[in-house]
């Protein structure tokens, strides 16, 4: 005999209803890059092989710099969901898979905070 | 509850890819995945691009030098048709995902105009870099 609930057994067994969070989180960021894509290239494309004062220019505007921030998240985001799904394809050992999506995960964040971080210095002013 | 993976166990595994004839369409679904790793490494250079920018015109420089070197153009070049060809594949999965556009002639046809465009699009953008400057 037991004096644990059904409910109590049943916890973190079953559907959290957040089993397709994986999914739509890579169509919704998906979704997000194709005007994104468009603004980074409307963007970076004339800078091609501009000074670090032409950049920095270009940078600081607030709607720019707000774009570019919205192209750090949602690009990372979508890559480090892709990245999981190609580990968790490829990598067969528990270990190493687990290993391998939490640097994934470090590795994503790490290069967003870094950008963001790069272009919120430049907007406030170098 | 076993968190083990079947793997290990060696029970017998479905054929794989080096099973089946290369076709275009498999082909594409390869291609789409590969450009999705390679576009990591692309946020990467923009990362260091925007981190450069913000540490002062020595390091910019620096960096610029590398990116706009001959081999820095050419993994640039690549990185422009891994985007553009990766954002054309999306639309195909985003349009799939509403449940459409499976026709076999279709998926043929998106296939072939994935690679045509990619290229022309790449082709464009690199137009249009050049005459900026």
């Amino acid at each position: 005999m037991t004096l644990r609930t059904p409910l109590n057994k049943v916890r973190l067994y079953g559907s959290a209803r957040s089993g397709t969070e994986h999914f739509w989180h890579q169509r919704l960021t998906a979704i997000a890059n194709i005007p994104l894509t468009i603004f980074l290239l409307w963007l970076v494309v004339p800078l091609s092989g501009a000074s670090h004062a032409e950049v920095v220019a270009s940078i600081k505007h607030p709607l720019i710099a707000f774009g570019l921030i919205a192209v750090i998240v949602s690009f990372t985001w979508h890559m480090r969901l892709g990245l999981q799904v190609v580990i968790e394809d490829y990598v067969h050992s528990d270990g190493r898979k687990l290993l391998l999506v939490v640097i994934n995960n470090l590795s994503c964040s790490m290069i967003a905070l870094m950008s963001i971080f790069a272009i919120l210095k430049i907007s406030f002013g170098v | 509850m076993s968190t083990k993976s079947d793997t290990k166990s060696r029970r017998p595994l479905s054929p794989h890819i080096q099973v089946y004839k290369p076709m275009l369409t498999m082909t594409m679904s390869i291609v789409h995945r590969v450009t999705g790793v390679a576009l990591a490494f692309a946020t990467i250079l923009l990362a260091w691009w925007l981190i450069s920018a913000a540490a002062g015109p020595a390091y910019f420089d620096f960096v610029e030098g590398i990116l706009t070197s001959i081999p820095g153009r050419l993994i640039l070049l690549g990185c422009t048709w891994a985007l553009i060809h990766h954002g054309l594949g999306g639309l195909k999965h985003l349009l799939w995902d509403t449940g459409r556009g499976f026709d076999l002639k279709l998926i043929e046809l998106f296939a072939k105009g994935s690679i045509i465009l990619s290229l022309a699009l790449t082709v464009l953008v690199w137009a249009i870099a050049y005459g900026a400057r």
